[in-house]
């Protein structure tokens, strides 16, 4: 099962790659990874989605708890959150896709970052489901790149951790 | 008055109380070299810088107290690794200085730079890179802090060469401070009451001590848990001497080379109380299987030891000691007539035992590796500090040794590194000048890590080595003869210095033994020198460890001869 961990870093030197070390080695997968720092300059929070069974996961939170300079994991999964991913989409621009792909912007409210003369580049903003429909949809049309953000994510009434 | 970071480095090792460092110099660490030449701190100057680490590491373990090495940077930094994995698998304190290029030229593929914090990141406890002179002093307290506490482990601190030169007003913290690490030491009260109350339900219960125990010195409460329980205790290699050997509740070591009552009694309890030990794949055999019939009540202080491997139905995190503390009352408080009602489980292990103890069968013309070791203990009485390579030497040393208090077994259990332990004898006689430290040997290990016998005739360290040479690369030859069809590949010895030889060339002395007979006036001779001795004991070459649980068999399964 896919779970969202949130976890609160010191902003100390090599940080980021105490946590990813931890995954590879250790054989734990990583979807998606994001790190910035919070309101507090020397703390930073990074937001994993990862999968795995109930040990495995219990053993994530465990191990990255021992980290030295991780101050606080938290497990959003079952927990009351919110989350986001941004998209980057260039997808091909023709003639007669033109009208399909604008209207499929308006639908999914996304918005036309860059124009040239073969391809649109959007943008689009929302949870997995909704990116994940986005990219679906505009994939008949030719998606030529795609970048995506990773997820963040937040826990309603301050519940992140 | 500014000081230069090398001068803040040595106060602050002051400080941390150091007294010995295991090290090897070279041209980025020589302002730290120059300045220990009329410190206080003694160094010892060893051979290699694994030999180094592992000395620093014996002399935590035979110690308590943190080991420290201090190296150059590439070559001597990757060298150390060795020492660092294996320290960081049993969870020994060390605190491992590397010299670093400066820090404009890091990154650069500089001469001798090695990203040694890379390298190590995933076998240490935590390291540090100074960046910054001012941040010298906090550095070497919290590295210190962090090794001590909580499971305890090697932490790295890169130097770059001008932090070492470049000078600033030092300012040294009487505590670390890391907000972010804060290890529990006391066992959730609710949880123990439950603990309580789970040992004493129990019909068929097992204490199993693991390296833990011998961490946090909590050898007598748990004598004190065995004896008021009338518990019996099997121990990992790691925890032996966390409960006397001789003591009549003791069933000796269980797993992959257990003995039959430990590994019987084990499959068979109903409860076990696991006391710093995290069920390493050596100690359970096939995980299905293991410990069928059992809950866990499990006390680490490490939470990610716990149902890591063995689901544990009760979990206590906390430091074994504090928790044995806290929970005795309890059980005092609970009226079971404890020895009556583990009678017939005591019983059932005493005919395990009598079944199948642990033998071999000494004769006339070959010297059997076990009796050796029978033989040290004899004559030491259990008084010294034992130290082993890796193989066949450490099955024994663990099997037919025993252990009366804790520290006194050094062996590398979680890596399993050949050539650990002759440098961790040196370390543990650093610790202990007067005590008597023996490397049980194997003819293999011995040459992995042999040129620290220059450190030990340098220093006058009377460690003894006891060579169990059967000639061949013994556990693995086992291997070969029970699974490969007894083909030995790259396993015979024959092709091997003169031993003897070898510890006189050195200037160390050089004994040996071929005839049964023979063994005991060596041993008696060796222990009387005041020097380095290496005794060579021409030993059975194809005598094989019993039991023997295949690997990925359950601990049920033993070969038995
Ligand atoms: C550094 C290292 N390399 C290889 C091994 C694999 N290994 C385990 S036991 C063993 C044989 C050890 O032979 P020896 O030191 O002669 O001891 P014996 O088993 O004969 O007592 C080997 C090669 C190891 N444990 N460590």
């Amino acid at each position: 099962m896919r779970h969202t961990i949130s976890v609160l870093v010191a902003n100390k030197f090599g940080v980021l790659s105490r946590v990813s070390g931890l995954f590879s080695g250790r054989g734990f997968n990583i979807d998606s990874l994001t790190v910035a720092e919070t309101q507090d300059p020397s703390v930073s929070r990074m937001t994993i989605v990862t999968r795995g069974d109930e040990q495995i996961i219990e053993q994530i939170t465990k191990q990255l708890n021992k980290l030295v300079d991780v101050i606080k994991v938290s497990d959003l999964t079952g927990v009351n959150f919110i989350d986001r991913e941004l998209v980057l989409i260039k997808v091909q621009a023709t003639a007669e896709n033109r009208a399909e792909l604008l209207g499929i912007v308006d639908i999914f409210r996304c918005k036309v970052v860059d124009v040239s003369s073969r391809s649109y580049t959007l943008e689009a903003t929302g949870d997995a489901g909704k990116i994940q429909a986005v990219i679906e949809i505009l994939r008949p049309l030719g998606i030529k790149e795609l970048v995506r953000t990773g997820k963040v994510a937040i826990g309603r009434d301050g519940r992140t951790g | 008055m500014k000081k230069s970071g090398a001068e803040i480095l040595i106060e602050s090792l002051v400080r941390e109380k150091v007294k010995d460092i295991f090290g090897y110099p070279g041209g980025v660490v020589l302002d730290i070299f120059d300045r220990l030449f009329d410190s206080n701190i003694r160094l010892i100057f060893v051979r290699h810088e694994q030999g180094g680490v592992h000395a620093a590491d014996g002399y935590a373990r035979a110690s308590g107290k943190p080991g420290v090495a201090l190296v150059t940077s590439g070559p001597g930094a990757t060298n150390t690794v060795t020492g660092i994995a294996t320290a960081y698998m049993d969870s020994i304190p060390l605190v491992v200085l590397t010299g670093q290029v400066p820090t404009g030229m890091i990154g650069n593929d500089a001469f001798q730079e090695a990203d040694i914090i890379g390298i190590t990141r995933p076998c240490t406890k935590h390291s540090y890179l100074v960046r910054d002179v001012k941040d010298l002093a906090r550095t070497i307290k919290e590295a210190f802090y962090v090794a001590t506490t909580g499971r305890p482990g090697p932490v790295v601190i890169d130097l770059p060469k001008d932090m070492l030169q470049s000078r600033t007003e030092p300012h040294y913290p009487e505590k670390a401070h890391i907000p972010s690490y804060n290890p529990t030491y006391k066992g959730h009260i609710k949880q123990i009451r439950r603990a309580a109350s789970m040992i004493a339900k129990a019909e068929r219960p097992v204490i199993l001590i693991g390296g833990g125990v011998i961490a946090s010195n909590a050898a007598a409460e748990v004598q004190k848990l065995a004896t008021h329980t009338q518990t019996p205790v099997a121990s990992t290699l790691m925890g032996l001497g966390g409960f006397p050997g001789t003591h009549p509740l003791f069933l000796g070591m269980l797993g992959m080379h257990g003995t039959y009552r430990a590994n019987m009694a084990v499959s068979d309890t109903d409860l076990i109380v696991a006391l710093g030990a995290r069920f390493d794949d050596r100690v359970t055999g096939k995980l299905d299987e293991f410990a069928p019939g059992a809950k866990i009540l499990q006390v680490d202080i490490d939470p990610t030891s716990i149902s890591k491997n063995v689901h544990a139905h009760l979990p206590v995190v906390g430091d074994v000691k504090n928790v044995l503390r806290d929970l005795l009352p309890h059980l005092k408080e609970i009226k079971t007539g404890w020895k009556s009602r583990h009678t017939p489980w005591l019983n059932q292990i005493r005919e395990w035992q009598e079944t199948y103890p642990l033998a071999y069968k000494q004769g006339k013309r070959e010297i059997k590796p076990q009796f050796v070791i029978e033989k040290i203990n004899e004559i030491t009485g259990g008084d010294c500090i034992i130290s082993t390579e890796v193989g066949q030497n450490q099955m024994w040393a663990a099997q037919y040794f025993k252990y009366t208090k804790p520290r006194t077994l050094l062996t590398s259990g979680g890596l399993g590194t050949m050539g650990y332990g002759f440098p961790a004898a040196i370390g543990a006689q650093v610790a202990f000048p007067d005590k008597l430290v023996i490397d049980i040997a194997g003819d293999g290990s011995i040459q992995m890590n042999i040129q620290e016998m220059m450190t030990a005739v340098q220093y006058r360290l009377p460690v003894k080595i006891a060579i169990l040479n059967n000639q061949f690369l013994g556990m693995v030859r086992q291997w070969q003869q029970l699974f490969y069809n007894k083909r030995y590949s790259s396993t015979c010895l024959t092709c091997s210095p003169d031993f003897v030889k070898l510890a006189e060339a050195y200037g160390a002395v050089g004994l040996r033994a071929t005839k049964p007979h023979e063994v005991v006036p060596t041993l008696e001779k060796a222990f009387s020198l005041p020097h380095p001795v290496l005794m060579d004991f021409r030993v059975s070459r194809e005598e094989n460890v019993y039991p023997m649980v295949p690997a990925g068999a359950s601990i049920k399964n033993m070969l038995l001869a």
